[in-house]
C-alpha cells in the first residue's frame, strides 16, 4: 500500500502520523473497552465482589454457585430451546422465502418491503405488540374461541411451560426478513449457468437447491449461522418487554440474570461470571467461524 | 418430496411451503399452478408479517369499551385520536405523567449526536484503514471486528466504572460516547469496505500532487462517499433509536430514550391497563425508524446486508 512504513528507517513512530492520530478513537475502543473491558470482567468473576467490585479473589466459587442456582439453570435451558429452535425455524423460512422471492415474481419489493419491516422495529416494540396479541384476554386465543371453538387454547405468555415459544414466534417476525434477504443476496450469486446446466441434466428444482445451491451457498449460511447465534446470545429487550422474564422466572435468559444480578441484586461476582459464561458461549461459535472466515488468507 | 422434509423434520408450518421449491423456474402462463403456488405462500406470509402492526393501528385507533367488546382484528367502528394524545401528553411512568414527548425529545437529543460523532469517527477511521495502513493498523481492525461479537454485558460495568471516573455516567453524554463505542466495528467495517473499493489511482494521484491525509479525506474522499454516509447513517439512526440495554443502563429516569420509558409505560403494574393508549405508545416508538425504513427503501438493504456480509 502506498504509506507502509518501511522496516529500519528512523522515526518510526512519526510516520505516517496524521493516519495513527486519526486512529486513536479506534485503537482506544478495541484495546481499552473490548479487550481492556473483557479481561476486567473476567478477571472480577472470580473475586467476591458484592456491592463494589473488589480484588478479593475466591477462585472458582462464584461459577460453583451460578451452576447451582436454579434461576440461572431454567435461564440456560430457555436459552438453548430458544437458540435452536430460532436458528432451525429462521433459517429454514429465511430460506424458503428467500427461494419463493427468486422465483422471477413481480412486486419483489413489495414483498421484500413487507418481510423486512419488522427488522426496522426494536425488540421492545416487537415485544408488547406480541404480548398484546398473545394476550389471552382479547387476543388471538379469544378471538378463535368467539369464532365457536371454545376450548381453544392459546396462552404462551401465561403459562411457564411453553413461555418461551412465545418469545419464539416474536422473535421470528422480527428476524426472519433479514435472514431471507441475506439468502437472497445468496442465491442472487449463484451463476445462472448453474441452473440452465442442472436443467439440461433434467435435474428436479428442488434437488438442485437441495444438492448443488444450498452446498454452494455454504458462506452465506455460515455467515447468518453466525450472526443469528451472536443475536441469539444475547437477547434481553424482547423478554423484557414481553414477559418481563415471567410468569415467574420462566422465560428468564442469561442476559437478564446478569443485568439483574449486577444492578439489582448487588451481587456483582455472580453477574461477572454469569456474563463470562455468556462469553465463553460467543467464544465457542465465533472461534472456529473467524478460523474459517479470516485464518487461511489475507485481504489486500 | 420426503428427502426435502429431512432438512426440518419438526417444521410443521414450513413443510408447506418447501412445496414450492420443486415447481419449475421460469413462468410460462399467467395462471399457471406454480403461480398460484408462489404468490399464495408469499401472500400468506406478508399476511403474517403485516397483522402485528395491523392491529397496532387499528388498537390504537378503537376507545377502551369497543376492545373490551370486540376482537382484536375488527377495525374501529368508531375512530378516536385520544388514546394517540394520552400517549404522547398524559401517560404515566411510575413517578411522572408527562407521556412518551420527554422520551422522545431525550432520544432525539441522544440519537442525533451519537450518529454524527460514530460516523465521523468511523469514516475516519476506515480511511485510515484502507489507504493509510501502518504497523498494527490490522491488528486493531481485527480486535475491534471480534470485539463486536462480545456479549455487551460482558463489557458494561467496566464502561460505567469509566464513565462514573470521568463523571458522565447517568447523563445524555455517557450514553451519546457508549453508543459511538459500539457502532464503531460495524461502521469502520462499511467504511474500509468502501474506501478498499474506490479506485486506488485517484489516492496515489493525489499523493503525487502533494495532498495530505485530511487534505485527501476532505476533498476526493468524502464527496465521492455520499453513498455509504446515508446507508450508515439509516444504520446508526434506527440501531440508536431501538436501543434499549445501555438506554436503561447509562441513563436515569429524566433522561430515559423512549424506549425505555414506552417500556416503563406500558409495563407499569399500577392502575388499569389501557390497551389503546399503550399500543399508540407502541406506534409512536416505532415510527421513527419505521419512517426511516420506508424513505430509505433498497438502501437499508445494502445497508445490513453489506454490514452482515463481511461482519
Amino acid at each position: 500500500m502506498a504509506a507502509h512504513s518501511q522496516p529500519g528507517r528512523p522515526n518510526q513512530l512519526f510516520r505516517n502520523l496524521n493516519s495513527k492520530i486519526a486512529s486513536i478513537p479506534m485503537i482506544l475502543t478495541a484495546v481499552v473497552i473490548f479487550l481492556g473491558g473483557t479481561i476486567w470482567t473476567v478477571t472480577y468473576s472470580f473475586t467476591n465482589s458484592k456491592l463494589l467490585p473488589r480484588l478479593n479473589f475466591v477462585g472458582f466459587e462464584q461459577y460453583e454457585r451460578l451452576w447451582d442456582t436454579p434461576r440461572w439453570i431454567v435461564s440456560i435451558q430457555n436459552l438453548a430451546t430458544y437458540g435452536c429452535l430460532s436458528l432451525i425455524f429462521s433459517l429454514t423460512i429465511g430460506f424458503l422465502l428467500a427461494a419463493l422471492m427468486d422465483q422471477k415474481i413481480r412486486f419483489e419489493n413489495t414483498f421484500r418491503t413487507i418481510f423486512l419491516y419488522p427488522f426496522a422495529l426494536s425488540f421492545i416494540v416487537t415485544g408488547l405488540v406480541w404480548q398484546w396479541l398473545l394476550n389471552p384476554e382479547f387476543g388471538v386465543q379469544s378471538v378463535v374461541r368467539s369464532l365457536g371453538w371454545t376450548s381453544f387454547t392459546f396462552d404462551p405468555l401465561y403459562n411457564s411451560d411453553i413461555v418461551i415459544y412465545g418469545i419464539l414466534l416474536a422473535a421470528l417476525w422480527q428476524g426472519t426478513g433479514l435472514v431471507m434477504c441475506l439468502m437472497l443476496a445468496g442465491l442472487r450469486g449463484i451463476d445462472e449457468d448453474i441452473w440452465k446446466a442442472a436443467r439440461v441434466d433434467g435435474i428436479p428444482m428442488w434437488k438442485t437447491y437441495l444438492f448443488i445451491v444450498i452446498p454452494m451457498m455454504r458462506p452465506v449460511f455460515v455467515t447468518t449461522l453466525v450472526l443469528i447465534t451472536s443475536g441469539i446470545v444475547r437477547v434481553y429487550d424482547l423478554v423484557v418487554a414481553q414477559t418481563s422474564g415471567g410468569p415467574g422466572i420462566a422465560s428468564d435468559v442469561p442476559a437478564k440474570y446478569v443485568y439483574d444480578y449486577m444492578f439489582f441484586a448487588q451481587n456483582l461476582g455472580q453477574g461477572f461470571a454469569a456474563s463470562s459464561m455468556m462469553l465463553l458461549a460467543i467464544a465457542i461459535v465465533i472461534i472456529p467461524w473467524a478460523y474459517l472466515e479470516f485464518g487461511g488468507r489475507k485481504r489486500g | 418430496m420426503d428427502k426435502t422434509l429431512t432438512m426440518a423434520p419438526s417444521v410443521t408450518s414450513a413443510t408447506s411451503r418447501l412445496e414450492a421449491g420443486p415447481q419449475g423456474k421460469r413462468p410460462r402462463k399467467v395462471l399457471s399452478s406454480r403461480n398460484i403456488i408462489v404468490y399464495g405462500l408469499l401472500g400468506l406470509a406478508a399476511l403474517y408479517y403485516l397483522l402485528p402492526l395491523y392491529v397496532m393501528v387499528v388498537t390504537s385507533l378503537k376507545g377502551m369499551p369497543e376492545i373490551r367488546l370486540g376482537n382484536i382484528f375488527s377495525p374501529p367502528m368508531e375512530i378516536t385520536f385520544e388514546p394517540w394524545v394520552k400517549a404522547w401528553a398524559e401517560a404515566c411512568t411510575g413517578l411522572n405523567c408527562d407521556g412518551l414527548s420527554r422520551g422522545f425529545w431525550n432520544s432525539v437529543r441522544i440519537t442525533i449526536p451519537s450518529v454524527i460523532v460514530s460516523i465521523a469517527i468511523a469514516s475516519v477511521n476506515g480511511y485510515a484503514l484502507a489507504n493509510w495502513r501502518f504497523k498494527g493498523s490490522e491488528v486493531f481492525f481485527t480486535i475491534l471486528i471480534v470485539g463486536a461479537f462480545i456479549p455487551y454485558q460482558v463489557m458494561i460495568y467496566p464502561i460505567v466504572i469509566v464513565l462514573r471516573e470521568m463523571g458522565l455516567y447517568g447523563t445524555i453524554y455517557g450514553l451519546i460516547l457508549v453508543h459511538s463505542i459500539f457502532g464503531m466495528p460495524i461502521q469502520t467495517l462499511l467504511f474500509r469496505n468502501y474506501f478498499v473499493s474506490l479506485p486506488e489511482e485517484l489516492f496515489k494521484a493525489a499523493r503525487i500532487d502533494g495532498a495530505g491525509f485530511w487534505q485527501i479525506y476532505f476533498r476526493i474522499m468524502l464527496p465521492m462517499s455520499l453513498p455509504i454516509f446515508v446507508v450508515s447513517m439509516i444504520l446508526q439512526t434506527t440501531g440508536i433509536w431501538n436501543d434499549f440495554l445501555f438506554g436503561v443502563v447509562f441513563t436515569r429516569p429524566d433522561t430515559y430514550p423512549m424506549t425505555v420509558q414506552l417500556n416503563n409505560i406500558v409495563n407499569s403494574v399500577q392502575g388499569v391497563k389501557e390497551y389503546n393508549v399503550n399500543m399508540a405508545a407502541t406506534l409512536l416508538t416505532g415510527a421513527v425508524p419505521l419512517i426511516v425504513y420506508f424513505i430509505s427503501g433498497r438502501l437499508f438493504v445494502r445497508g445490513i446486508a453489506a454490514g452482515a456480509v463481511k461482519g
